[in-house]
């Protein structure tokens, strides 16, 4: 502020700018008690700031909290500001009660996912994927789902800070010009350190800043990287490409370490592709695909895959060379290769990141030799705007701060405090750093060893636009104005360009004008969430020899694998409840981050298995000891089949010590295991058990059944399954006698006294889950979560089987415990026409609707749970204490106003997403006709990557849902018992090599042996 | 017939070819000792009541007890406050102790009225001296019971839900529901129980008004006495009134833990659905309710000494009704196994070895050693009427029964039909503090019964001499 008393407008406009005024307070107090509008306030006002130096009456007082208050209210206009398309131009589309859906795209890792948002009143509640977007397709996964939480969440940063206390935006352009000022001749000890950036916009922007100060160094870094691929894609073709795939024309598939369907850019897309080759339908499926999982630990690809071989990742490479070289004396590896030879154009090998870039040159030569690329394998230019090498350009950075040539560190994005590698210290050198300011979505680990902190803005509140993992660019819309005071990074970066005055809109805007968008494009553009044929094209290359490899000596010991969360990613999600409380997709763990290991090796460094088993029952183990290049941590070991021996994985990103009420403090920070020249782990740890107490550690795992007796899976018939050639045998392989199901799979009345109730001239509705798609992945049970208003119960309840998710994602394993097959299957309510819980109430809460539907009155609910005691398939939920926050504003805003938000005392459950069918059929009653197929989507239908989850009207035949009760693999689980579900299943059916697995080739039974 | 030490034995009319003694042990042990007149046994128990100082033992006792009242009100306190969570229950269980106690305590409230109106209809005049003492067991024991079901919804302030009374809503409860069956079944069961007991007491409320010497304690009792003067036609009306207030408590005996059972029975859940259920229940709540009596007896006996009133022969005919009921839960538990064996239903099957095998096998071998073998104790006389033998039986038999429930409960529902959704249970603090607030309640509320009423009814008792016999004989029932 200036020093006089003159009125400066201009710049009180400036600063003004940064009070948008909070939505939501907690108190009059807590919104009144702003200095800085006080500050303002006095400024503009001046004789009433005297009037206030004076003393305070009474009277004034109150006249001046009023119209305090009055101001902030005006100011907290939440509408965009900028065009955004249906809302500007059709106004009378904004009908209240009836959502309207934008299309813009999720960043993550700078990628672009396309989604679909829903917007209630201008209040972004729900997001779906965008069926345009090549990324998403319309499917979903966990992270995108949860980002509408991210956007609401009240512990987001909301102020910008200097040393911590409440700044302006207006202080902060000063100083920030005072920085660019001093380093105006060249730029010289100017750095900004970003995230993978793929944004078109944001690297002109980049681009533009370095020509103003040619000094100035631009670096990198994120803590999933994909330094790997990209080094590995150099190696083969002599500069930086991007590689995507094809899954629909590949016959088979090696996955080298790679959970292609499971993470990473794409995996959406991928786990359509590879999947829609894998569902098998009577009279029309003629082969299916087939899986080869070779990986250490245990992925969502490993656990769909055909044939898994278990090695140690260091392994890899050898088997990889293997592979190029056409020969191996590991009968898997060489059956491998015939198959592959057999598919020769028709095959991928996919490595994972975690895998050295010769492991990368390798498998590009083998896709080379085999003709797959420019069939299955595309290889384009990057998507990203600057690809380098990550790591190098962070080490680089802090070596330079350590040689002192670094004055200002511009941190845009990331918390590289947190997640950058161990050893180069970065916490240490930042501090060297004169001026540093930190740009991110929350006051973190970073933030609070910054001078300056600006609240970063999520991407449904501000403009921008990313490339898809094909190259495909989207324009990113905002569906609400900041919630938090929040400033985009293009202002960010324009404020030190010093062209503050361009907003987000403006400077997107301006970047695509000239490249043909003009408003009729531009309309399209948003409307569609994509740019239609902006996807990179393929260049032709082929894949130079890979270099001789210089990992020749053995590994021994353990080796650890260091992978980024499956839920919370490199820790950036750990103030999502949601997320935290998804169960985790191998290991079904929640809230938590363990030491993975596979039965043999706990054994073997004295995990007693029969105490094992004990805990477990009890959602409890012991801790582990684990050392790693002169790190040593305790960590809670937890066993999962199928591991390796001698691998050990633990997941980074828990263990924040800054991130918000929920994330704090949770889990075990495993980033001191990561270090620069081996990022993703490797041989060398030693794990003992801990002597040290407390000796027992609970684990919110939401099913455990490791000691359980795999032959009770069995004989209950609960995962049927069966190879291709078992099924062209047998189609009728998973009806089993002894079940009494009739051919429809959907049992029988036959056994009741009492005549069936008539449905025929009704909706009846109806649900398969093909398990043969399912990948496991959790999209659905959180869509549901969004959908439905679902609450969390936090660490303490899950440990005490208290979670609320509708749908959960049983998992199951057959075989040998060493390498077991993993079967997914998803539980939503089995919605039976006779349903058990329905006559055990004694107040009526819970009733049959005529079209099928077993309803739960919420408000007549009291809470007996009598109801979940007779539900054989235990998806009833209970609400034991008040667990929805009815207290938090912003989350209020969030909810789906479709559906009530449960009190304690309430059982719940799922609903097949009774308000989804009701909107459809008031539609449809207002139009006089029948409801559509396809019109109602359920929320976990709608994100399933893979199509596993089909829902419809069983009474309309033609109808898609029809159409799979009538396949022969459709079975009812638990249909001896009469309650006739209508959400059915399609057996599993796996495509194993006969040369590999002949006994294993021709089973088809009903479940598992031991 | 009431059989005393002067009446000679059938046997002994034959002629005597030598002097036989008759062993002690043949001799029918009297169901009051010798020595009594009315005077005396009025005297005895109305001072009891009457008396003004009370014994330091009662207070302690009584004291204890309202400190576990204490415990059950901050107990309710949290759970309203907080709600069900407080307890250990999750999601496959989603019963625990509070149904587990429920059960208990509404099978030990069975033996007052068993032995009120059955044997009452059955004649069994040794239940005189126990039948007042047990009824009242029996409805602090309801009382206890009925905490439980009201406490145990998530939302308690709808329990009125479950009534069928008009409403704007226009609901009825559903009367599909075992709960809403438990709803009449039991409330009827109160009902009809403090009847039968208040009844029965109104003849002796006129005695304590009669004899009481304080004008406040004689209006008390007058108020409650209903003006009983003892006149033939009030003795008329009073029998009548009994007998068919007896006759209504009986099939109610049979009645209540049917449709207790019938919760469980009703639900398809292996280990609850089980046609044999309701005679099983029957059964163990009557054993319940007589190891309940027992354990409350022995030491009020002693204290209040009564030994003349409660004697060896009412002992051992509660030992003897123990032994025979356990009997008959003992062999419910073998049939367990052979249902679910022959069944040859995979969850029915799993459902008992995880019984005998799994994470709850050792509450299940406790209940096989509390509930079949402590019991068989009672084949041996000399079992039966030691008092001290008495005790730990039935304290065994109180602690088995609730194991049964135990066991019965969340260990069925622990691991049901998808292994992806088995837990397990245990009670947390507020559960245990619950119980241990309706055990104080149940105390609370016996000590105050024995300070302030008969615990021993005076009149049936006086008929019991040889004195009524004579003209008793005659016009009785």
């Amino acid at each position: 502020m200036s020093d006089n008393n003159t009125l400066n407008f201009t710049e009180f406009r400036a600063r003004i700018g940064d009070l948008r005024g909070k939505e939501f307070w907690r108190s009059l107090e807590d919104l009144s008690r702003s200095e800085v509008f006080d500050d303002f306030f006095a400024q503009e006002f001046p004789q009433q700031a005297q009037a206030l130096g004076k003393g305070v009456d009474r009277r004034n007082f109150m006249k001046l909290m009023g119209a305090s208050v009055a101001m902030a209210g005006l100011a907290a206009c939440k509408q965009p500001v900028d065009a955004i398309v249906p809302y500007v131009n059709q106004p009378e589309s904004l009908i209240p009660g009836k959502p309207l859906f934008f299309a813009s795209a999720m960043p993550l890792g700078g990628v672009a996912h396309g989604v679909l948002v829903e917007s209630h009143m201008n209040r972004p509640t729900k997001i779906e994927g965008n069926p345009e977007h090549p990324s998403t397709i319309g499917a979903s996964d966990a992270f995108m789902q949860a980002s509408v939480l991210n956007l609401y969440d009240p512990d987001r940063s909301q102020v910008v800070r200097r040393f911590g206390d409440t700044a302006t935006w207006g202080e902060f352009v000063a100083a920030l010009s005072a920085v660019a000022n001093g380093a105006r001749a060249n730029g010289a000890g100017l750095r900004i350190l970003t995230q993978t950036i793929t944004s078109p916009t944001l690297g002109a922007q980049l681009t533009a800043l370095a020509a103003q100060f040619p000094g100035m160094k631009w670096h990198q870094w994120e803590a999933v990287n994909y330094d790997n691929v990209r080094e590995g894609g150099r190696l083969a073709f002599g500069r930086y490409v991007n590689t995507h795939y094809d899954f629909t024309k590949a016959n088979v598939v090696v996955s080298l370490a790679a959970d292609f369907l499971g993470e990473g850019a794409g995996h959406l897309r991928y786990a359509r592709d590879y999947m829609s080759r894998r569902k098998v339908r009577a009279g029309v499926t003629k082969s299916i695909n087939r899986l080869y999982a070779i990986e250490g630990g245990m992925s969502q690809t490993g656990g769909v895959a055909d044939h898994r071989l278990p090695v140690k990742p260091s392994q890899i490479e050898a088997i990889a060379r293997e592979i190029l070289a056409g020969s191996s004396a590991n009968p898997f590896v060489a059956a491998l290769i015939r198959d592959l030879q057999a598919n020769r154009g028709a095959s991928v090998v996919i490595a994972g990141e975690e895998q050295p870039p010769a492991v990368h040159a390798v498998v590009h030569a083998i896709n080379t030799q085999l003709g797959n690329i420019g069939a299955t394998v595309l290889v384009t230019d990057p998507i990203e705007v600057a690809p380098v090498n990550q790591l190098a350009s962070l080490r680089e950075l802090v070596r330079d701060i350590n040689a002192g040539a670094v004055q200002s560190l511009i941190i845009l994005g990331g918390n590289p405090v947190f997640d950058a590698p161990a050893d180069l210290q970065f916490a240490k050198a930042l501090d060297k750093v004169p001026f540093r300011a930190h740009h991110s979505l929350y006051y973190d680990e970073t933030s609070n060893r910054c001078h300056w902190h600006i609240p970063d803005t999520h991407f449904l509140e501000t403009w921008g636009d990313a490339r898809a993992h094909d190259g495909t660019i989207s324009i990113i819309q905002p569906l609400i104005a900041p919630l938090y005071n929040g400033r985009s990074i293009h202002e960010v970066v324009g404020a030190l360009a010093g062209g503050l005055e361009q907003s987000p809109y403006q400077t997107v805007r301006a970047y695509w004008v000239p490249r043909g968008g003009d408003d009729a494009a531009w309309r399209k553009w948003l409307h569609d969430g994509v740019i239609a044929n902006s996807a990179l094209p393929p260049i032709a290359v082929a894949a130079a020899a890979p270099p001789a490899t210089n990992n020749q000596q053995p590994a021994t010991g353990i080796e650890l694998e260091i992978r980024p969360d499956p839920t919370i990613y490199d820790g950036r999600f750990a103030n999502n409840g949601w997320l935290q409380e998804l169960p985790k997709p191998q290991t079904k763990i929640t809230w938590d981050n363990v030491l993975i290991v596979s039965p043999k090796t706990s054994e073997k460094f004295g995990y007693d298995p029969h105490e094992r088993d004990k805990l477990v029952n009890e959602k409890q183990t012991r801790f582990a000891e684990v050392s790693y290049r002169g790190v040593t941590m305790r960590l809670p070991i937890w066993v999962v089949p199928g591991y390796a021996e001698d691998v050990a994985t633990v997941y980074f990103g828990y263990g924040r010590e800054k991130s918000g009420k929920i994330g704090t403090g949770v889990g075990f920070n495993t980033y001191p295991f990561r270090f620069s020249d081996a990022l993703h782990g490797g041989p060398g740890a030693r794990i003992t058990m801990s002597a040290d107490a407390p000796k027992i550690y609970p684990v919110a795992c939401t099913q455990e059944h490791q000691s359980i007796d795999p032959k009770v899976v069995g004989e209950r018939g609960l995962i049927r399954s069966a190879s291709f050639a078992a099924y062209q045998q047998n189609p009728n392989f998973a009806k089993d006698p002894h079940h009494g199901s009739d051919v429809t799979g959907h049992g029988s009345h036959d056994t009741n006294m009492y005549p069936a109730y008539d449905y025929s001239n009704k909706h009846a509705w109806a649900m398969v889950i093909d398990t043969s798609v399912c990948t496991g992945c959790n999209g659905c049970v959180i869509a549901c979560q969004a959908e439905n208003n679902i609450a969390i119960v936090g660490k303490e309840e899950v440990v005490r089987e208290r979670e609320l998710h509708w749908l959960r994602i049983d998992r199951y394993y057959r075989g040998d415990v060493d390498n077991p097959e993993v079967y997914h299957e998803p539980v939503p309510c089995m919605q039976c026409e006779t349903a058990p819980c329905e006559p055990v109430c004694p107040v009526e809460a819970t009733s049959h609707s005529e079209d099928g539907l077993n309803d739960m009155t919420y408000n007549r609910c009291v809470g007996t749970r009598y109801c979940s005691n007779n539900c054989p398939y235990k998806v009833r939920r209970f609400n034991f204490f008040h667990y929805s926050d009815y207290d938090t504003p912003a989350l209020k805003a969030m909810r789906n106003p479709d559906v009530t938000v449960r009190t304690r005392g309430v059982m719940e459950k799922c609903t097949y997403c009774v308000q989804r069918i009701n909107a459809a059929k008031i539609e449809a009653e207002k139009q006089g006709r029948r409801v559509r197929d396809g019109e109602v989507v359920t929320a976990c239908q709608q994100a399933c990557p893979t199509d596993a989850i089909v829902f419809g009207d069983m009474n309309d035949k033609s109808s898609k849902v029809a159409q799979l009760k009538a396949q022969p693999t459709n079975y009812a689980l638990l249909e001896e018992l009469q309650t006739l579900p209508r959400t059915t299943y399609l057996a599993n059916i796996r495509n194993p090599n006969p040369e590999l697995a002949p006994a294993q080739a021709q089973h088809a039974d009903t479940g598992h042996e031991g | 017939m009431a059989t005393t030490k002067d009446q000679q034995p059938a046997h002994e009319i034959r002629p005597v070819t030598q002097e036989v003694r008759i062993p002690e042990r043949f001799l029918p042990t009297p169901t009051i000792e010798p020595g009594h007149s009315f005077s005396t046994i009025t005297d005895h128990i109305s001072t009891i009541v009457l008396r003004k100082r009370t014994p330091l033992g009662w207070l302690i006792g009584f004291m204890m007890a309202l400190g576990g009242v204490g415990v059950l009100t901050v107990s309710l306190g949290v759970l309203v406050g907080k709600g069900v969570g407080i307890w250990g229950i999750n999601h496959p269980v989603g019963w625990g102790m509070d149904i587990i106690n429920f059960v208990w305590w509404i099978g030990i409230g069975h033996a007052g009225t068993l032995i009120s109106a059955i044997l009452l209809l059955l004649r069994q005049e040794w239940r005189t001296s126990i039948n007042r003492f047990a009824e009242a067991m029996t409805l602090f024991a309801v009382a206890s019971a009925g905490l439980y079901p009201a406490f145990h919804t998530g939302r308690p302030w709808y329990d009125y839900w479950l009534f069928p009374y008009p409403n704007t809503m226009g609901l009825w409860p559903q009367f599909r529901s075992p709960l809403m069956w438990d709803v009449f079944a039991v409330s009827t069961y109160a009902t009809v129980s403090a009847l039968f007991w208040y009844v029965g007491l109104i003849p002796d409320l006129a005695t304590l008004r009669d004899r009481a010497t304080n004008l406040w304690v004689k209006r008390a009792y007058g108020a409650f006495a209903l003006g009983w003067r003892g006149s033939a036609k009030h003795w008329h009306r009073y029998e009548h009134a009994y007998l068919l207030l007896a006759g209504l408590s009986t099939p109610l005996v049979l009645s209540v833990h049917t449709i207790v059972s019938f919760d469980f029975a009703v639900a398809q859940l292996p280990g609850w659905h089980a046609t044999f259920f309701p005679p099983y229940f029957v059964a163990g709540a009557v054993f319940a309710g007589f190891a309940m009596v027992l354990t409350l007896a022995i030491p009020a006996r002693k204290f209040f000494r009564l030994e003349d009133f409660i004697t060896m022969r009412h002992l051992e005919n509660m030992g003897k009704v123990l032994l025979a009921t356990g009997l008959i839960v003992g062999y419910a538990y073998a049939m367990e196994w052979f249902y679910g064996l022959y069944s040859g239903n995979v969850f029915e099957t799993f459902m008992l070895k995880n019984r005998a095998t799994g994470p709850y096998a050792h509450m299940y071998a406790m209940l096989w050693i509390c509930n079949g073998l402590a019991p068989q104790l009672m084949w041996f006389k000399r079992f039966r009427t030691s008092p001290f033998w008495l005790f730990v039986v039935a304290m065994f038999v109180n602690v088995g029964m609730w194991l049964e429930r135990f066991v019965i409960i969340p260990a069925s529902l622990h691991r049901d039909f998808l292994p992806s959704s088995w837990g397990m249970y245990h009670g947390t603090f507020w559960d245990w503090s619950f119980y241990i607030g309706s055990i104080g309640l149940f105390f609370a509320l016996l000590f105050l019964f024995v300070r302030f009423l008969p615990m021993i009814s005076i009149f049936e008792m006086r008929t019991l001499l040889p004195e009524a016999q004579a003209h008793a004989e005659g016009e009785e029932h």
